[in-house]
């Protein structure tokens, strides 16, 4: 049953850093949205996306689903311990999300769509920022209930973690516009990435210099006995790709510095995965109390196997057709 | 203030979202058929009026689309934030089947829209079909995912509780559980109807206001063949639905015919109020025998009634029993449009008709309230439990959400969808008024055609 849990777990995470990946570099563009130069950058921005947000979202309705189906205790316990931020980021999806067919079909409330584009990313980035870091500080658990008041979930660690989402998200929206625009939406593009990287090696070390305060248990993960020597290389690895990413953002490359924000994500991740292993709620539930029957599990995990690779495949295809620099124009039925 | 139940106000928060949402895929699964009928027979016969279709019906699915994937959203959510206890048992059974909704139907549906919506000049005509006709299929699949976790609530199978939650034994069973197939075929037909009927009403509406193009011509003929077809499968359908129903759930059954009392010679209540604290009914107006008749196929057949059940046991009789009868009646409504249809279309007057064109627009919105009611009766009449007879909606809330919290973000989701709601009615008038686009003008037009309000020019054919 153990192994079990683990590759349960896995799938949880690679399911939640694709949609981290994935939907943050859309939000990022939203987040970005009212500073953009001009209303022709902002509708090329938009078109840079528009093709697949849906598809990108879609990996958070299979991380919720996913724990429902892996660790049904956990998506009982987080959502009704989270239940305003959770609340509060739903309405903010909702507003991002119908934001591009109605912005797109207005002619005098355009400006009114903007705004919901960019108030309905801001607050999802900042909310599923809070999510994580309410997660990593803890939450209160008696039997198979979450005992704790519905604001426990704030702090002023949480408020940190939301911003340093917020500013990474951007980060990763403002490295997807230097990808996907040319000339001077690109030399913005460019500019805010430079800044934003700044905001997020910030965000990074506060995050990292608080965690271990919040329970001895995540000090002694990464401080105690020899645990130090191997988890070494992750802030080596941070500063070296973050000089990485200062200097190809500088440089022309364009697409080297989306890659480096999406390592320096890759890494933040791994951070957060080391400091709660084994746990899934801190500090009482573990992978192991957690995970499904093992009938489901193994149900799950050979639809897992058969159906994951397909759906990559023909991602993969869908983000090949509209590779290259968006237009203004994104076409709807190829007008 | 006085305190309220978070339990009432759980359901209802979960009844308008989930009510909310279902309009939207409701639509979506039709369209995405209907679009995918019209490139393959514009592929076939390059005739331009059905890619003018196309194009002008792929707008108004990628409005309701929009809408169905934020509102969905919502939903995979709320299961644990309102009802955590319910996730927690259930989650063993109804996660794998929502997993598989995501993995199977989610990513096939937004991989290819993009390319459906936006792939016009990047990828071949064959390959866009191909986008479309997965796009479709992705939507039924994940009718059939939904539908089949839906009717596990109704009718469980395959599980058993072990441990204080549910652990499956066989899947096969918990996927085709004794009411799935009915329902998926009942929920596929309802869809594709209300499509039909949304498809005939605005083209009858073009028509009324002169086509010069005789796109709504074509999109009315092919509708309208659809209802012809579809509403008599539908009632059929329901009618076997309905006899499954009373072999698994029959004081739903009970509840649908406002029948208090088991017993022989049952009438068809066309009329009554039912009285759930007297256990009767006021004003009943019937037809004897109607009800045996229809269950079991004679006038002396056994009807059950809701005193079989303790009083705690019974779902709320005048909701069940109300929204039956109007999806009914609707149902009726528009097996006589199909009729009509083809009454006129028989003696060549389908386009001529303007009574038959007025009932088209009127019956426009009527697929959508008939799907609800119908969603009413099988939800409604499943309660008090969320898992039929095993576990109790009373025990399926989250014990630590404050009924502030609940009653917050009801008051939220009225308002936000309220005016989503109302923006989405305002942008699918625009585009209604737009209409297809005009066929490209070869120079045969007459010049004072082209210029000429329609309307004025276009002689009845």
């Amino acid at each position: 049953m153990e192994i079990l849990a683990l590759i349960s777990a896995g799938i949880i995470a690679a399911a939640i850093l694709a949609y981290v990946l994935l939907d943050g570099f859309d939000l990022g563009t939203g987040i970005l949205f009212p500073f953009a130069p001009d209303s022709r950058s902002r509708n090329i921005m938009m078109n840079s996306v528009a093709p697949v947000w849906d598809g990108n979202e879609t990996w958070l309705v299979l991380g919720g689903g996913g724990l429902m189906v892996f660790f049904p205790l956990v998506y009982s316990v987080a959502l009704s311990a989270f239940y305003i931020p959770v609340m509060l980021m739903l309405f903010a999806l909702i507003f991002r999300g119908v934001a591009f067919e109605f912005r797109h079909q207005a002619d005098t409330s355009t400006h009114l769509w903007s705004a919901s584009f960019f108030g309905g990313s801001l607050i999802a980035a900042f909310m599923q920022g809070v999510l994580v870091g309410a997660l990593v500080q803890g939450v209160r658990v008696e039997g198979l209930h979450y005992a704790g008041g519905m604001f426990d979930w704030f702090s002023p660690f949480t408020v940190l973690t939301g911003l340093g989402t917020v500013v990474g998200y951007g980060l990763l929206g403002a490295t997807w516009l230097i990808l996907k625009t040319e000339d001077d939406l690109q030399a913005w593009a460019r500019r805010s990435a430079l800044v934003l990287a700044g905001g997020v090696l910030i965000a990074m070390a506060a995050v990292s210099v608080l965690t271990p305060f919040l329970r001895p248990a995540i000090a002694d993960r990464w401080f105690g006995g020899i645990n130090l020597v191997f988890l070494f290389p992750i802030p080596v690895l941070t500063a070296l790709l973050a000089a990485w990413l200062f200097y190809t953002i500088l440089s022309d490359r364009e697409l080297a510095p989306f890659l480096s924000s999406i390592g320096l994500f890759v890494l933040g991740f791994a951070g957060i995965g080391i400091s709660l292993y084994p746990h899934i709620i801190p500090p009482d539930i573990t992978i192991y109390d957690a995970v499904a029957p093992r009938s489901s599990v193994i149900f799950a995990m050979v639809g897992v196997a058969l159906v994951l690779p397909m759906v990559l495949g023909y991602t993969w295809y869908a983000y090949s057709v509209f590779r290259g620099k968006a237009t203004e124009h994104g076409g709807y039925g190829g007008e | 203030m006085p305190p309220i139940d978070p339990e009432i106000l759980g359901r209802l928060q979960f009844a308008f979202t989930v009510s909310f949402h279902i309009l939207f895929p409701t639509l979506t699964i039709g369209l995405a058929g209907y679009l995918t009928f019209l490139e393959w027979r514009w592929l076939r016969t390059r005739d331009d009026t059905f890619l003018r279709l196309y194009k002008f019906w792929v707008k108004i699915f990628a409005l309701a689309f929009g809408m169905g994937v934020v509102s969905g959203l919502v939903l995979s959510y709320q299961f644990g934030t309102n009802w955590s206890e319910f996730s927690r048992i259930t989650g063993p059974v109804l996660g794998p089947l929502l997993g598989f909704e995501v993995l199977t139907a989610f990513f096939l549906e937004a991989g290819f829209l993009g390319i459906m919506l936006f792939g016009w000049d990047k990828v071949g005509e064959k390959l866009h079909f191909l986008a479309t006709s997965l796009v479709a299929f992705g939507t039924a699949l994940s009718a059939f995912w939904i539908l089949s976790a839906n009717s596990w609530m109704q009718t469980p199978a395959g599980a058993s509780i072990v441990d204080g939650h549910f652990v499956v034994d066989d899947w096969l069973a918990v996927i085709f559980n004794p009411s799935f197939v009915y329902r998926f075929l009942h929920m596929t037909t309802a869809s594709y109807l209300t499509t039909s009927l949304v498809i005939s009403g605005i083209s009858a509406f073009y028509i009324l206001r002169g086509d010069t193009t005789g796109t709504a011509r074509r999109a009315f003929s092919i509708a309208m063949w659809g209802v012809l077809v579809l509403a008599p499968l539908q009632v059929l359908l329901g009618d076997q639905h309905g006899l499954n129903t009373l072999e698994h759930q029959p004081i739903k059954v009970a509840a649908m015919e406002g029948n208090w009392n088991t017993e022989s010679n049952v009438p068809l209540l066309l009329f009554a109020i039912p009285d759930q604290a007297e256990e009767t009914n006021h004003l009943e107006v019937g037809i004897p025998n109607g009800a045996s008749l229809i269950l079991r196929h004679s006038a002396d057949g056994v009807v059950p009634g809701l005193k079989e059940v303790p009083k705690a046991d019974r779902p709320p009789v005048g909701i069940v029993f109300w929204s039956f009868r109007l999806m009914v009646g609707l149902g009726f409504l528009f097996v006589a449009l199909g009729l009509w249809g083809l009454w006129a279309r028989w003696r060549g007057r389908l386009y001529d008709t303007r009574p038959l064109k007025w009932l088209a627009v009127a019956l426009t919105p009527t697929g959508f309230v008939a799907t609800l009611a119908g969603w009413f009766v099988t939800e409604v009449g499943r309660q008090p439990y969320t898992v039929y007879g095993l576990l109790r909606t009373a025990d399926s809330t989250s014990p630590s959400v404050a009924a502030s919290a609940i009653a917050t973000t009801l008051t939220i989701f009225l308002i936000v969808y309220g005016g989503l709601f109302g923006a989405f009615l305002y942008y699918l008038g625009k585009l209604i008024r737009q209409g297809p686009s005009e066929p490209e003008t070869t120079g045969e037009t007459p010049e004072a055609m082209r210029g000429a309000r329609p309307g004025l020019v276009v002689p009845a054919e």
